[in-house]
């Protein structure tokens, strides 16, 4: 199933394994950041809401 | 214009203007290398052009800061923006100054440093023309970053990583030039595209710089 | 229907909110797909040997380390010319991951170079050039992070990017001439197409679309977010005054 990679596994392998944490860590980070700002404007926005009609 | 160009030159010569600390920190370097590197000269003779092209442009990177910076505080640099002579031409003059007082006196004492660091005897010339030609676009380079960073507090890291990558092509040729030059090759090639690249900065840099300026002045 | 509708905020968070699942998605099974093809599916190189499956990461990555680069340049001239918000943070969503981009060329470029010239790091023309990138990109980043008010911010890394890029250019053709006694024709990137047998074009073209796709992706999630902390920021502002 796994090729036969031979002598050169270690480049191949790491260079596969930094690239895909790379986009891992790009990914989850942007995710989390959306995340968390989408919840701090929701936030801010009941209090404008809020103090618009109360 | 001119009147400008003195003002500057005479605030960095005062006391406490940084003039002379570029120098000491040029010669700093020439002696810190052979010191980290080991003595031998075969090795040193070889590295020389390009440590005395970092060097000068580390050295010349120090006082950037205030190229702009002192007349933002006090509030001449908004005078300035008003003043008769465009914004660029003030830009450029502040440049011309800035070289005046920290490319100029590296390019005259780096022959002495030269000898230090074990550098042939045909590079000399090249190593003046190379730094005579680069140091001025090092300059113009540099108060595009001041520029940028005007406004900003702690601005002089920020200021260095944005200015430093700037200088790659400047950096290349100039030491190039040294190199082939102490090899006793032919030279034309790279001092040519210095050559390009100082006469380029200088005619379009001040335009961004000035631009930059006015949006931090806003 | 014009393409500059979607300057309006509100329309570019519409358009991106269907966009994205769909490009997302795409974009996984391109990558996905593309990456086990290329690894599993083909043969190696008679010269390179098992490395040239480096080439399914290599490539996309370092192509699109320049065409984000080149996006942010002309989001940057949209902002400074016609002053669309949501341009500007476009290009601020834009640049950490090009930078990714940059990094996953070089962490894969130095791995393929370390069997092949048994050095871990090479001062190829081309990875040079790429490190010479990231600077490039740290610099754009930090400098969006150190202005605070985000108009001006706006401003100042898009006059930065300009310049910038047209350093970027000059710093490429010094490097080359800088490298040009070592390793010449040597380098690392199977750039013409022409040289790259069809039994590794095809997966390594399924990964660029894989690539494009992720970018495109991440750019709107994040713009989506850039706007989303504008709103909140002048909320904020509003409250403080009101």
């Amino acid at each position: 199933m796994m090729p036969e990679l031979g002598k050169y596994a270690g480049a191949v392998l790491g260079s596969y394994a930094v690239s895909i944490a790379l986009i891992v860590v790009v990914v989850g980070w942007s995710l989390w950041r959306a995340a968390k700002v989408r919840r701090a404007l929701a936030v801010v926005e009941a209090r404008a809401g809020a103090s618009r009609n109360g | 214009m001119i009147a400008l160009l003195i003002r500057d030159m005479r605030l960095a010569m005062r006391a406490g203007g940084g003039f002379g600390l570029g120098l000491a920190f040029f010669l700093l370097v020439a002696v810190l290398v052979p010191l980290g590197v080991g003595p031998n000269s075969t090795v040193l003779a070889l590295i020389a052009p390009g440590i005395l092209w970092v060097g000068a442009l580390l050295a010349c990177l120090l006082s950037l800061d205030r190229v702009f910076a002192l007349d933002f505080e006090d509030g001449s640099l908004d005078l300035l923006v008003t003043a008769p002579i465009p914004l660029e031409g003030v830009v450029a003059i502040k440049a011309l100054a800035h070289w005046t007082v920290t490319g100029l006196p590296l390019t005259l004492v780096a022959p002495v440093l030269g000898v230090l660091l074990n550098l042939p005897a045909e590079g000399y010339v090249w190593l003046v023309v190379s730094l005579a030609v680069g140091t001025p676009a090092l300059s113009v380079i540099g108060a595009f970053g001041a520029a940028l960073t005007v406004g900003l507090k702690r601005g002089g890291l920020l200021l260095s990583l944005l200015v430093l990558p700037l200088y790659v092509p400047t950096l290349i040729f100039g030491a190039e030039v040294v190199k082939r030059g102490a090899e006793g090759m032919a030279t034309g090639t790279p001092l040519a595209l210095l050559a390009g690249i100082t006469a380029g900065a200088a005619a379009l840099l001040p335009f961004a710089s000035a631009a930059a300026i006015r949006i931090n002045l806003r | 229907m014009s393409l500059w509708e979607y300057s309006n905020p509100q329309k570019f968070m519409q358009l991106s909110r269907w966009a994205l699942p769909w490009v997302a998605g795409v974009s996984v099974l391109c990558l996905v797909g593309g990456l086990i093809w290329g690894f599993f599916g083909t043969p190696d190189d008679y010269k390179q040997g098992s490395t040239v499956k480096i080439i399914y990461l290599h490539v996309p990555a370092a192509m699109m380390a320049i065409n984000a680069w080149v996006m942010m340049l002309i989001a940057s001239l949209v902002w400074l010319i016609r002053r669309h918000h949501v341009s500007a943070l476009a290009a601020k969503a834009a640049a950490p991951v090009g930078l990714t981009f940059t990094l996953i060329a070089l962490g894969t470029g130095a791995l393929w170079g370390q069997p092949m010239w048994g050095t871990w790091w090479a001062w190829d023309p081309r990875l040079t050039s790429f490190l010479i990138l990231a600077l490039f990109y740290l610099g754009y980043i930090a400098l969006w992070q150190a202005v605070d008010d985000p108009d001006t911010a706006a401003d100042l890394t898009g006059v930065l990017c300009i310049v910038g890029s047209v350093f970027a250019l000059l710093s490429r053709y010094a490097v080359n001439f800088w490298n040009q006694g070592l390793h010449q024709g040597a380098s690392l990137s199977l750039d013409k197409k022409e040289n790259v047998a069809d039994v590794f074009w095809f997966p390594l073209l399924v990964c660029i679309a894989g690539f494009v796709l992720m970018f495109v992706a991440l750019v709107l999630l994040r713009t989506r977010t850039e706007i989303r902390l504008r709103r909140m920021n002048a909320l904020l502002a509003r409250e403080r005054m009101g």
